[in-house]
């Protein structure tokens, strides 16, 4: 039986359209489907406020690689970058501290010599996760060669960290990172940097085992780039647009507007899919970059799921707990004591661990944090694209922001910006007065703006339990599905979120191994 | 023979609690000459049974015995001299609001009693407990054994290693899965794979928070839970029991086995270091400036008590003493110990309800369990407490006088440095005034019958029972500290960097509870070093 498509791909995110590209540059016709009028999902950029550009979620790049940024050659469709290598700025009680990669400015000496030793010894770990990262994650119990192989080079890996590196990494790979930080660090601030690491777009406080995890992901996927935290000329949109150029150039289709309703099942394969306004349009397989819930609940359907498996999706965790912020500013803001040239700097407000536990509790309850900790960028110091002339966009990451509000949206909504703004303005005394618009997204807004169930960062917690085989679940962690023919592709499968890029391309392996 | 004063022994054992008294038997069995010291006037650590007030018996540390492991019980002949166990057959949780679930042993009644809160729970109840009890399974037969190094290419690691992955495969692939994530989840999100009920997962979660610094929603507490599920009594897993004379029979069991093999105890005798010669320990000074002698040191007190305390430093390699430092050792539970007049209502349960005579607890939701944490985290005890009481002298005659009643009263969180500064007998008082009002809620008779209150804070829980910070497992049990990170990666072998000296408490795999499983992995360590360089 032919098709007309070989690969339809739910879903334009970053993810989608690396698969894309990756299989049709492989030779398959590959029709990307997606819902809104824009490519990129959590990386597209839209204007919230007359001539004010900002992203819907991610405002830095910092975990796509080189190596896949040049693969799909980004640069020669378009991708221009507007700042490279920012430092971090930590704000809090009164004064700050500047952090690029290994070094630490405001700090003790002992602490900024600790910082280095601890970032040297991190980034071995960050590394072998880095090859964990890259590769689809192995079955246990199977007898597949690939498994095997895998998991054996795994533990090698590990091993070749050496006996010291080893049985650190073992120990404190399991542990939370308020214990770590405290236990190398004394600089609340600094403590508080990488403690952030570990949390933003996480559903943990710094206390809960398993954030040194999560901090060494993110580390891990920051290997693959000599550029650091970085923003596109144009907004994080842009990258998807580059993305989106580099999937069409390699011969696959795009289509904005066009909502798939359902997968089409037939003789239990997947044969395609049925969208919104009734068209059929079919399909050798079906590879969905939308998380595992949607995927499987609404648009495949339980009936094709035995009810263990359903049972699984049920019980994957992908509440997400991030707000997200968005300032059309008059004017560039002063934060008190930080130089005006930091303020294009990565700038967090994260006065101390303490501080984002607390931060952390309201969010276990249905409530919005009284003292949110944030991420701030403010891109148009960088690039005057953004914001009319003299003007300023000013995006934040805001943690955290119960998915259930137990008040209601709107209220929820109306404190958490309040609460965001006066943390903003005991920082920058002032800011407040510039804001001519705001744009406070909570967990519920991103799912509905960015068709994400739970709307979460990560499509699901990064967590041991969502791990590597098992994420987002044992039945679906090696982008195939018990459906036949049915794909994942999205942050929800390993290595999990953020743009790296990375299970977009791994199931474009995996189906060109297994699938042709 | 007067084995006391004698100053040359084959083993001195520091510390009379009940994995030091394992230890010690164990060795004594094996012909080796023991002394036990131990810095109280009294025998048993934290499983002690104390007059403290009239003729009032108190289990005033440990409360229940279900950990221990059958093994040790048969091998150390313990119902021979006077250990008898007897079981709960009931238990139950109390709400604020006149609401309870009871357990029960009989599955009927505890299904029919699940469903009185949800019929779904009810079904899920038998799935629950047969993927724990699979858990335990897999992990029990591990508890005797010592944990293999990662990291080392010995034989006999490598061995051991192997035989863990082939357990670990034997299960099948999906079981496999469920491992990985049972050990490393939350306690709250294993529970609402379950159930949907507040007050049924309020009352499993119960097990995941005791004695540990972690609420119910903190990853890895799902183990904890299991931790406590481990135990069985006459073959039945996860009960739990009470032992009779309170939870010092346990150890006077051991004293009593021990002897009979002839070993001794010898009581306030604090030990104020460890004789270190040449990097061999060769025995122990006691405070008193005695000397005594032994080939064999073996510390039954925690990793941070022994090495920080009780070692000079110069004996230890700087990056051990630096993870000695960093074990995380930390108080996070009180205890009351309360003589009564009479029994208490509680009129929420039934009349004549056995579960009045188990573990009753008091809590509503997983929500109240996570914000008692939160004031933990804060420096402070926790204004609605996790608490788990027990009228032992119902079942057990010998406690109390006739109509009188003792309860044990655990409560969670209660920490061990307040933000306001140090513990002082006000603020014990007010944190006892805390837990009081909480169960009186529940008891209207229950203030006018309390005679006599003893209250226990973790720092008083240190400063008698020596353990650091007063931690009633030795040490967290988080994935950073179980198995071959427990205490220190590299020396989960019960073995330390100072030769002949060995540790033999909960602070080693496979960690806390009156379990005894420590102190016999350690005798069996030393049995078989020894062997060797004698031979």
């Amino acid at each position: 039986m032919s098709h007309a498509w070989d690969t339809i791909i739910i879903g334009a995110g970053h993810n989608g359209l690396v698969c894309a590209q990756m299989l049709a540059s492989a030779g398959h016709r590959v029709l990307v489907l997606e819902a809104s009028n824009s490519v990129g999902g959590f990386a597209a950029s839209r204007e919230f406020s007359p001539g004010f550009v900002a992203s819907n979620g991610a405002h830095f790049l910092h975990q796509f690689s080189d190596e896949l940024t040049a693969r799909l050659r980004l640069e020669r469709h378009g991708l221009r970058w507007s700042a490279v290598s920012l430092a971090t700025t930590v704000l809090g009680a009164g004064r700050h501290l500047r952090i690029q990669g290994a070094l630490v400015e405001g700090a003790s000496e002992q602490d900024a010599v600790r910082w280095q030793q601890l970032t040297a010894r991190l980034a071995r770990y960050a590394g072998f996760l880095a090859t964990v990262q890259r590769a689809i994650p192995p079955r246990l119990g199977s007898v597949d060669f690939h498994d095997r192989w895998s998991l054996l080079k795994m533990g090698l890996r590990l091993r070749l960290l050496g006996r010291t590196d080893m049985r650190e990494f073992l120990r404190i790979a399991g542990m939370n990172v308020y214990d770590l930080a405290t236990d190398e660090l004394d600089d609340p601030l600094l403590q508080a940097a990488l403690g952030m690491d570990a949390i933003l777009g996480s559903n943990f406080g710094p206390r809960a085992p398993g954030t040194v995890l999560t901090m060494l992901s993110r580390r891990a996927g920051e290997t693959g780039s000599a550029n650091g935290y970085r923003v596109p000329v144009g907004g994080v949109g842009a990258f998807a647009s580059a993305l989106a150029a580099a999937a069409t150039a390699a011969g696959a289709s795009i289509r904005t507007n066009a909502t798939v309703a359902g997968i089409v099942v037939e003789n239990d394969e997947a044969r395609g899919v049925d969208l919104s306004n009734g068209e059929r349009l079919s399909a050798t397989r079906v590879v969905s970059s939308v998380d595992p819930r949607q995927t499987f609940i609404s648009l495949l359907g339980t009936e094709h799921l035995d009810t263990g498996f359903v049972r699984r999706v049920d019980h994957f965790r992908q509440r997400g707990i991030t707000a997200k912020l968005h300032l059309a500013l008059n004017a560039l803001p002063v934060f008190t004591g930080v130089p005006k040239s930091q303020l294009g700097d990565r700038l967090l407000i994260a006065p101390s661990l303490d501080y984002l536990e607390t931060a952390y509790n309201a969010s276990k309850y249905g409530e919005v944090s009284a003292l949110p900790a944030l991420e701030i960028s403010i891109p148009s110091v960088n690039d005057h694209t953004l914001a009319p002339a003299g003007r300023h966009v000013l995006t934040a990451i805001v943690n955290y922001a119960a998915f259930d509000a137990k008040n209601g949206l709107p209220t929820a909504r109306s404190t958490l910006l309040s609460n965001t703004l006066a943390v903003l303005e005991s920082v920058a005394p002032g800011i407040i007065d510039l804001v001519s618009a705001s744009e406070m997204l909570l967990p519920m807004d991103l799912e509905r703006e960015n068709r994400s169930t739970g709307g979460h960062w990560h499509h699901g917690d990064l967590a041991f339990d969502q791990f590597l085989m098992v994420r987002p679940f044992p039945g679906a962690a090696q982008y195939q599905t018990p459906v036949r023919g049915l794909y994942l592709c999205g942050a929800g499968s390993h290595p999990g979120g953020g743009l790296t890029g990375l299970p977009g391309r791994l199931a474009a392996e995996k189906i060109q191994r297994t699938d042709p | 023979m007067s084995k006391n004063r004698r100053q040359q022994h084959d083993a001195i054992v520091i510390g009379a609690g009940h994995n030091g008294l394992v230890a010690a038997c164990y060795l004594a069995r094996a012909g080796l000459d023991v002394l036990v010291v131990e810095k109280n006037d009294y025998i048993g650590g934290a499983a002690v049974s104390r007059n403290l007030y009239e003729d009032f018996t108190y289990s005033n540390c440990s409360y229940v015995c279900s950990l221990l492991r059958p093994e040790i019980m048969r091998t150390l002949e313990l119902p021979k001299h006077g250990l008898q166990i007897i079981p709960y057959d009931a238990g139950c949780t109390m709400m604020r609001g006149g609401g309870h679930l009871a357990l029960y042993d009989n599955h009927d009644a505890l299904r029919r009693e699940i469903a009185r809160h949800s019929a779904r729970d009810a079904e899920a109840y038998d799935r629950y407990s047969r993927d724990v009890m699979r858990q335990c399974k897999f992990i029990r037969p591990l508890l005797l054994r010592e944990p293999p190094d990662p990291t080392s290419f010995k034989p006999r690691d490598i061995r051991e290693l192997l035989y863990l992955s082939a357990r670990f495969h034997g299960m099948g692939e999906q079981r496999m899965y469920d491992t990985l994530r049972f050990w490393t989840m939350s306690a709250a999100d294993f529970l609402d794979e379950y159930f949907e009920s507040e007050i049924v997962k309020a009352h499993f979660a119960g097990s995941s928070i005791i004695g540990t610094a972690l609420g119910p929603r903190s990853p890895g507490s799902a183990y904890v839970l299991l931790h406590h599920y481990m135990g069985d009594i006459d073959e039945t897993v996860g009960a739990w029991g009470f032992a009779r004379g309170g939870m010092g029979s346990v150890t006077a069991a051991l004293t009593s086995s021990l002897r009979a093999s002839g070993g001794d105890v010898r009581v306030s005798a604090p030990v104020e270091r460890v004789l270190v010669r040449g990097g061999r320990a060769t025995g122990v000074e006691l405070s008193s400036g005695e000397q005594l002698h032994a080939r064999v040191v073996i510390s039954n007190m925690d990793v941070k008590r022994t090495f920080l305390n009780c070692v000079e430093p110069e004996h230890l390699p700087e990056e051990f003493l630096t993870a000695v430092h960093r074990f995380k050792i930390r108080g996070s539970s009180g205890k009351l110990n309360i003589a009564l007049d009479g029994l208490p209502s509680f009129p929420a349960i039934p009349e004549g309800c056995p579960a009045l005579r188990g573990d009753m607890h008091i809590t509503d939701t997983l929500e109240m369990m996570e914000r008692a944490y939160d004031d933990w985290k804060d420096g402070r005890w926790s204004r609605a407490p996790y608490v788990d009481m027990l009228i032992p002298s119902q079942i057990d005659p010998t406690m109390a006088a006739d109509g009188k009643h003792y309860m044990s009263v655990f409560v969670q969180y209660c920490p061990y440095e307040l933000a306001d500064g140090p513990w002082t007998d006000a603020k014990r008082q007010a944190f006892g005034n805390t837990v009081v009002d909480a169960i009186a809620e529940h008891s209207p008779n229950f203030k006018n019958l309390i005679r006599h209150m003893e209250i226990r804070t973790p720092w008083d829980i240190e400063r008698e029972v020596g353990l650091t910070e007063g931690n009633i497992f030795q040490g967290e049990l988080t994935m950073d500290q179980l198995l071959f990170n427990r205490p220190v990666p590299g020396y989960a072998q019960y073995r330390t960097p100072v030769r002949n000296l060995y540790l033999s408490g909960s602070s080693t795999h496979p960690g806390g509870g009156v379990m005894g499983a420590p102190g016999a992995n350690c005798a069996r360590r030393v049995i078989a070093d020894f062997g060797r360089t004698s031979a």
